[in-house]
């Protein structure tokens, strides 16, 4: 995948099938430390370790018991390829939390990419679960929580065109703001 | 179309939506859902998606849900889009770019024909 932007569609793919109800989602870029994270946080039904152990690296677990993608081993790869590593923390009850970082200035770190897209999309085509997106270059950070837009919509479908122009337009000059330089 | 500054314009506009859907549920549910696998995604599944839900705002489209779904199993076909329009059977198309997400849009889900040559057999 090109960009980590679609990487984060795929990453919360999982956590939607784990049937999450929240999912957080943070990107922080740190141009101080030359860091890039990623994490991914559910509150789905969480893996065993060596569940956990096979996602991570599929190439080990025997394929008749195998239930799980290429997403994450993909995404390991592009972070180990960066001078970076990708870490999962999962419990069965509890849910998953994943944190893949990069070096920032590192030729090979693929883009953020159209971020806006990934999020907009995860919102509406997911009307069940509860979205908090937190994005921060250094120290500016934008928050979107999804929460109180699905609570007072109740029912209405968040694909009426009317609430996609306001999601839209949230969430691209939320980003937008963050990506222009700093005055 | 007013645009939406903050939660009480949510409120206001989700009557808005709820009169409009009271004379579309006479016609049945209409959902376009979309394959969000990591093989729909490597695919093009996002700008499948993007395109379906930017057609929906500039055509003015109300009353469709859409929706997001993991791998089907056919990951060779992939972006897969697949409709349901009330009681109809589900109609599954595969290799849906955006140009023809568009198509579906308005062949399939305004006008009632079914885009023939991007059908999928499941």
């Amino acid at each position: 995948m090109r960009e980590l932007s679609l990487h984060v569609l795929d990453i919360v793919e999982n956590s939607i099938a784990a049937q999450a109800r929240t999912v957080e989602i943070a990107i922080r870029e740190d141009n101080h430390l030359d860091r890039m994270y990623l994490r991914v946080c559910d509150d789905g039904t969480g893996m065993d370790e060596a569940t956990a152990a096979a996602v991570v690296d599929p190439f080990v677990t025997s394929r008749t018991t195998r239930k799980v993608g290429l997403g994450i081993p993909l995404l390991k790869a592009a972070a180990e390829a960066c001078n970076g590593a990708l870490q999962l923390h999962s419990t069965i009850g509890k849910g998953t939390d994943l944190e893949v970082e990069f070096q920032l200035s590192h030729i090979d770190r693929m883009p953020l990419g159209d971020i806006a897209s990934t999020m907009l999309n995860l919102v509406i085509a997911k009307p069940d679960i509860h979205f908090i997106f937190r994005y921060q270059v250094d120290d500016r950070a934008y928050v979107f929580d999804d929460g109180p837009v699905k609570q007072e919509l109740d029912g209405i479908p968040l694909s009426d065109p009317m609430i996609i122009t306001y999601l839209r337009e949230e969430l691209e000059s939320g980003i937008q703001m963050l990506q222009a330089e700093p005055a | 179309m007013p645009a939406i500054k903050n939660l009480d314009d949510l409120k206001r506009i989700r009557e808005e939506a709820l009169e409009k859907r009271k004379v579309k549920t006479a016609a049945g549910q209409i959902e376009v859902i979309v394959g969000m696998g990591t093989c729909g995604i490597a695919a093009g599944a996002r700008d499948t998606m993007k395109a379906i839900l930017e057609d929906i705002q500039s055509n003015n489209r109300v009353g469709i849900v859409v929706k997001q779904t993991g791998c089907i199993g056919l990951c060779e076909k992939e972006p897969i889009v697949q409709v349901v329009i009330g009681d109809q059977a589900k109609v599954t198309y595969g290799k849906v770019s955006p140009e023809v997400a568009r198509q579906i849009l308005k062949d399939h889900v305004a006008d009632g024909k079914v885009v023939q040559n991007h059908i999928v057999t499941l």
